[in-house]
């Protein structure tokens, strides 16, 4: 078995009162490709966020690659090897998709950089947009591309960042069945290259489809941890997706 | 353009539209103007580029990096008692104090006056100490995310508190007179209408080189960082970069050019007080902005200067007049230009070029370009 890249012991993240994730452990291996699902509230974006310090901790460890995240700020943690797309597309719709992809790719450069111009298009920018068939609209404003493009354009910049652990949120809402099958494509390509990538996910089709190893969260917690085809025959996981709570706290719906 | 174009003779690259434009206003600025401006017009037009300067500063940090700097006041007036006290000890008699000290009753050099004798100190030190400054208060203030209408009071207060310290210290500063009575800059006579006419020029050559070293900063990668900056802080972060130093250097830029514009204004008008820097005039700046047009560089200095140039003639023939019509002014871009004179030149523009296409449309009316020629050519 190989490394251990990521290790989360005792995880809780708590707003006042309600725990949206509540002592949560979970490993991950270098390579390897795993998908989080869970009903709604469950606290899968929660994880992603706690991880990249979008919201904060209240107690327990994120060791990534031997370093404690948990305390560390946003930037310091992308620099540690870690990217992530949100569930919302978020470019910047002033700059063109090269511009975007751009400054995604020059975040290691040292400042003095930064001031010149850009000079042409680097090689690793233009593989980037070629593998979300963006090339074609390098200069259209971010701004004015479609819904699915603008997923696209996010997961290329963070592939240009060559992060060691991807972290996807729900790349495939609210995109084409087409698109669907040509991002499923790309996750797969970009694990196969060597990155580690956590995909959180609501839709069960494409789960089903790219989805080797499954884990499930339930209320912040880990409920089951398998194959997809022992996630889908587990007795909780059915109770769990099919809406009859086991104990009295209910599905809570938490604001993604 | 086109006339440039046909000027040019074949294989000889044709100038980009802007190297065009700015060799116009460049022409007109060294060449035309000392030539048909009044002596007296054109050190007015000197004060007004000194104020260009100034908002180039403000459309870097505000137009670009979404700071509303809303306190230049503070950074001009630094850069110009800087170069105000350097002059006022150049011309001091030997042995003798500043004029306005001995009616304060001071009888010896204040020991912050002692450096400023040194020309090699006083000029670095009008744009190095507005940049230290806004360095040290730019670290602490967008490291704790202070933003928005926070940040904009802020500056406000600093401004304000600027102005007390001035009135407050009379023996150093001045007080509300602040410092006047320049006889010379660097062996130019401030009041001989030759030596004004150098100065003139060098506060035009500074404005343009100025421009073109922000423009050029703009356009650079750090320039789309800090757009990304303005538009979503806080996603800039998740890309591994921090945003505070980001929003630093621009609000760092800002202050030294505002300084540079203070050191520039007091040869070229002969005063620094307290009234020229306090909250209003501060706010006063940020509106030749807003007017000219905040995000393109060039307009954010053209509105400085056309702003100025209406509040003279205008206050020339209708003295209480301007107060209103600025306020005015002000309420109507906000309402209807929110891109200032910049935003209305592109909008017509955009109408024009979309009569010019109807019209090219009814020439070949039936014709096969008529359906295909639209998307592409209305963007342009």
């Amino acid at each position: 078995m190989s490394a251990e890249l990521l290790r989360i012991r005792g995880l809780v993240v708590a707003f006042d009162a309600f725990h949206a994730i509540d002592g949560l452990d979970l490993s991950l291996h270098e390579h390897e490709v795993r998908f989080v699902i869970g009903p709604n509230g469950a606290g899968k974006t929660t994880l992603i966020d706690a991880i990249t310090h979008l919201v904060r901790v209240t107690s327990g460890s994120i060791v990534f690659a031997g370093q404690e995240l948990v305390g560390q700020s946003e930037h310091a943690i992308v620099r540690t090897g870690i990217g992530r797309t949100f569930q919302k597309p978020s470019v910047f719709d002033e700059l063109t998709v090269l511009e975007n992809v751009d400054i995604a790719a020059a975040f290691r450069q040292p400042f003095r950089a930064l001031l010149r111009r850009r000079k042409g298009v680097s090689e690793e920018v233009a593989a980037a947009m070629d593998s979300v068939n963006l090339t074609a609209h390098a200069d259209a404003r971010a701004g004015a591309l479609s819904h699915g493009q603008k997923q696209w354009l996010e997961v290329a910049m963070v592939l240009v960042q060559r992060p060691r652990l991807l972290l996807l949120d729900e790349p495939v809402a609210g995109m084409t069945q087409s698109e669907r099958l040509q991002t499923g494509e790309l996750v797969t390509r970009i694990a196969q290259e060597g990155t580690t990538v956590l995909v959180v996910e609501h839709d069960m089709d494409f789960v089903r489809r790219f989805a080797h190893r499954v884990t499930v969260m339930h209320e912040g917690k880990i409920l089951t941890e398998g194959s997809v085809a022992d996630v889908q025959r587990n007795e909780t996981v059915r109770e769990v997706y099919l809406g009859r709570p086991r104990d009295a706290r209910g599905a809570a719906e938490v604001p993604a | 353009m086109s006339a440039v174009a046909k000027l040019l003779p074949g294989g000889v690259p044709r100038p980009s539209a802007f190297v065009v434009r700015f060799g116009l206003v460049a022409v007109s600025l060294l060449l035309v103007a000392p030539a048909v401006l009044s002596d007296f017009r054109l050190s007015l037009l000197a004060k007004f580029l000194c104020f260009a300067i100034l908002a180039i500063g403000i459309g870097l940090a505000w137009g670009q990096g979404g700071m509303l700097v809303l306190g230049q006041g503070l950074f001009f007036g630094l850069g110009g008692y800087c170069m105000g006290m350097h002059m006022k000890l150049a011309e001091a008699p030997a042995g003798q104090l500043p004029d306005f000290m001995t009616w304060s009753g001071v009888e010896q050099l204040p020991l912050l006056w002692e450096p400023f004798r040194s020309a090699w100190f006083a000029v670095p030190a009008a744009i190095v100490v507005p940049m230290a400054l806004a360095a040290l208060l730019g670290y602490a203030i967008f490291r704790q995310r202070v933003r928005g209408a926070y940040f904009a009071i802020l500056q406000q207060a600093l401004a304000g508190a600027f102005v007390i310290v001035l009135v407050g210290n009379q023996g150093l500063t001045g007080g509300t007179n602040g410092l006047t009575n320049f006889q010379s800059f660097f062996g130019l006579s401030v009041s001989h209408p030759a030596d004004q006419k150098i100065l003139y020029l060098i506060v035009a050559s500074v404005l343009l080189i100025v421009f073109l070293g922000t423009r050029e900063l703009v356009l650079g990668r750090y320039g789309r960082l800090l757009v990304a900056v303005r538009d979503d802080e806080d996603r800039v972060r998740f890309l591994g970069y921090d945003p505070t130093r980001i929003k630093v250097v621009a609000y760092v830029l800002a202050a030294g050019l505002a300084g540079l514009a203070g050191a520039l204004f007091v040869p070229v008008v002969g005063i620094i007080s307290p009234a020229l820097l306090g909250i209003v005039p501060s706010i006063e700046m940020v509106i030749w902005v807003a007017l000219g047009g905040r995000t393109a560089l060039a307009w954010a200095a053209a509105g400085a200067v056309i702003v100025n140039w209406a509040k003279t003639s205008i206050s020339e023939q209708y003295p209480s007049t301007w107060l209103y019509l600025q306020g005015l002014l002000f309420v109507l871009v906000i309402l209807f230009l929110p891109k200032g004179i910049a935003g209305a030149v592109e909008h017509i523009r955009g109408y024009a070029g979309r009569l010019a296409l109807l019209r090219t449309r009814r020439r070949r009316i039936g014709g096969p370009g008529a359906a295909t020629a639209s998307p592409s050519e209305e963007v342009a």
